[in-house]
């Protein structure tokens, strides 16, 4: 055993433990631009009143690219199957407001339970072996399951037509969802910042930490007794209620269900906001969400045709030349400019 | 009193080659002790099967007189046994200081914590303080560990196992790859190692295994050939024949 007096030196001098206090406590203060960036959200719902209802879909698109962003950028599990959680939070969400009460915040808190015991119990899974293409089929293969399960249990969640007759009382007794989604939207990012904050204090945490050294070298985090598998479970887990809040949002601010909350495209095009917006930092997934649904709405507007085609042609350049380039380029195409007049 | 760490016959087969051959190794309390042998004696796998990296094919490892042979590698880690590798296994992307600190959390019952900010335990960072100090790494700490010069990163290596506090320490070939000008601090930190950790080096370089060790077993062709002090050992003929004759002196 190392006893107090091995560290006698330190003792001595009180000066290297702040500093080392210092250095660690750097890393969860927040920084000027992350103010600014929810300065800038909270502005968005004074002065855009009349795209609340478009905004609310970036909000839970951006919270469900949260979600994944965590288990990706933090745990270092790639997924695609995602939309297994946010469609269980959605059906949770839509049958709690049927069956027993249609206050808001319950549903909520119910859909996120359930979706994150599914995440608990699906994840071991994905313990069993750690390579990238397994873990991408197994969570193909548990969003089909449920997919399917939701399909068949047309009693219970009304299969291919869709669940009917959900009904959400106003927001804490007094604030009713209206029709230009006001309501719904200053919900929706109440919630997503209140997610953002839990899922922030998690990753700058000692435990968030051990995530980032399992990802980083796995091998190693073993040898010092870190227990690899319980902590990636654990933030899978997160994830997932993370994920079946974002679905609860969708079904509470549209007061409808359907098999498409469930579909592949879900999962797909929440990894493909990631891509566009990075990973690993939970910013990616936000403005992820913010691009891709900005750019949908705009490609919709001018071909609506065609808007996929721009889609995949967007997302072909963002991953051939990368983000890191794209940023760059600007000051790379003027660099080459002024070499090419100079010669 | 029981060893320290004691295996007891211990067997590794990889299909027809006997890689560990009934290899009995006692390490006493606070012992210095170094074991070499020739390439391919069997050293790297020797220490995995102590480690847990690699099941055992038969015999025992006992842990301060407890059976740890079906114990996985986070138990045995957990239960006091550290080893630092032959090829640096470090945390590139993050700093000496968040390294460490993890280790220290993860020992002290704080890794779990997914509530409280990293560097608010005070108790946690006198320990991260110290062990920084202790492996001279106070100017890099800051510093993305792949950046780090080479013999920084070897101590690094160290500190990381010594912060989970072992009882016992494996070290494999801790100064392989060090370029010469920093050598010297390695050493110096390798001989200043706390005396209640004991510690099994397994090294290739005879100066540092004299320096160090005060005992050495000698492993040829995955089984035990000798053992004794390194006076014993030094001016054993049959040593000096299969391992220092060849290698050393070449």
């Amino acid at each position: 055993m190392m006893t107090d007096t091995s560290l006698s030196p330190l003792l001595a001098s009180p000066r290297p433990n702040e500093r080392v206090s210092r250095d660690l406590l750097r890393r969860g203060r927040w920084k000027p631009a992350e103010f600014v960036f929810w300065l800038i959200v909270a502005a968005s719902f004074f002065f855009l009143p009349d795209r609340h209802l478009l905004l609310s879909e970036i909000a839970i698109l951006g919270l469900f690219a949260l979600s994944l962003d965590l288990i990706i950028g933090y745990a270092g599990v790639v997924s695609l199957g995602h939309g297994a959680f946010f469609g269980l939070g959605a059906y949770v969400a839509g049958l709690t407001s049927i069956h027993l009460t249609g206050e808001p915040l319950t549903g909520l808190v119910l859909a996120a339970l359930a979706a994150g015991l599914l995440g608990l119990a699906t994840g071991p899974l994905l313990l069993l072996r750690a390579s990238d293409l397994t873990r991408l089929m197994v969570t193909l293969g548990v969003a089909m399951l449920v997919l399917e399960g939701a399909n068949q249990a047309a009693w219970l969640t009304g299969g291919a037509d869709g669940l009917t007759g959900v009904m959400i009382d106003p927001l804490l007794g007094r604030f009713e969802f209206d029709l230009f989604g006001t309501t719904g939207y200053a919900y929706c990012l109440i919630v997503t910042f209140a997610f953002f904050l839990i899922a922030r204090r998690v990753v700058t945490s000692p435990y968030g930490l051990s995530l980032r050294a399992i990802r980083d070298n796995p091998l190693r985090a073993r040898s010092m007794g870190i227990p690899v598998g319980r902590r990636i479970l654990g933030l899978y887990a997160f994830s997932a209620l993370i994920a079946g809040a974002a679905g609860a949002l969708l079904t509470q601010t549209t007061m409808f269900v359907s098999l498409d909350v469930l579909a592949f495209h879900r999962s797909a095009d929440v990894l493909l906001i990631l891509v566009l917006g990075g990973v690993g930092y939970l910013y990616g997934g936000l403005l992820g969400a913010i691009g891709f649904k900005l750019l949908q709405d705009w490609f919709s507007a001018i071909t609506p045709q065609y808007w996929m085609f721009w889609m995949g042609l967007v997302l072909l350049v963002v991953v051939l030349i990368g983000r890191e380039n794209l940023n760059a380029l600007p000051r790379t195409l003027l660099a080459r400019f002024r070499k090419e007049g100079r010669t | 009193m029981t060893a320290a760490l004691q295996t007891i016959a211990l067997e590794k087969r990889f299909g027809g080659l006997v890689a560990t051959d009934k290899v009995s190794l006692t390490l006493a309390h606070g012992a210095r002790h170094a074991l070499i042998g020739p390439n391919g004696a069997g050293k790297t796998t020797f220490v995995n099967l102590l480690t847990g990296v690699l099941p055992t094919n038969g015999g025992q490892i006992l842990l301060d007189g407890v059976d740890i042979t079906r114990k996985s590698q986070i138990q045995r880690a957990r239960m006091g046994l550290g080893r630092t590798f032959q090829i640096n296994q470090l945390f590139g992307a993050m700093t000496p200081v968040e390294s460490i600190g993890l280790a220290v959390s993860e020992r002290m019952g704080g890794g779990g914590d997914f509530w409280r900010g990293i560097g608010t335990r005070a108790d946690i960072m006198n320990e991260i303080a110290g062990l920084i100090d202790r492996f001279r790494l106070t100017e890099v700490m800051d510093q993305p560990t792949h950046l780090l010069p080479y013999g920084k990163q070897r101590l690094l290596e160290i500190a990381l196992a010594l912060a989970s506090n072992p009882r016992v320490l494996l070290l494999d070939e801790p100064a392989a790859g060090v370029p010469e000008a920093e050598r010297a601090e390695l050493l110096q930190t390798l001989a200043e190692l706390p005396r209640d950790v004991s510690i099994l080096l397994i090294e290739h370089d005879m100066d540092l295994v004299f320096s160090f060790a005060d005992r050495i077993t000698v492993l040829v062709n995955g089984a035990h050939f000798a053992e004794g002090s390194p006076q014993q050992i030094m001016s054993d003929p049959s040593v000096q024949q299969v391992y220092l004759g060849s290698e050393e002196h070449a």
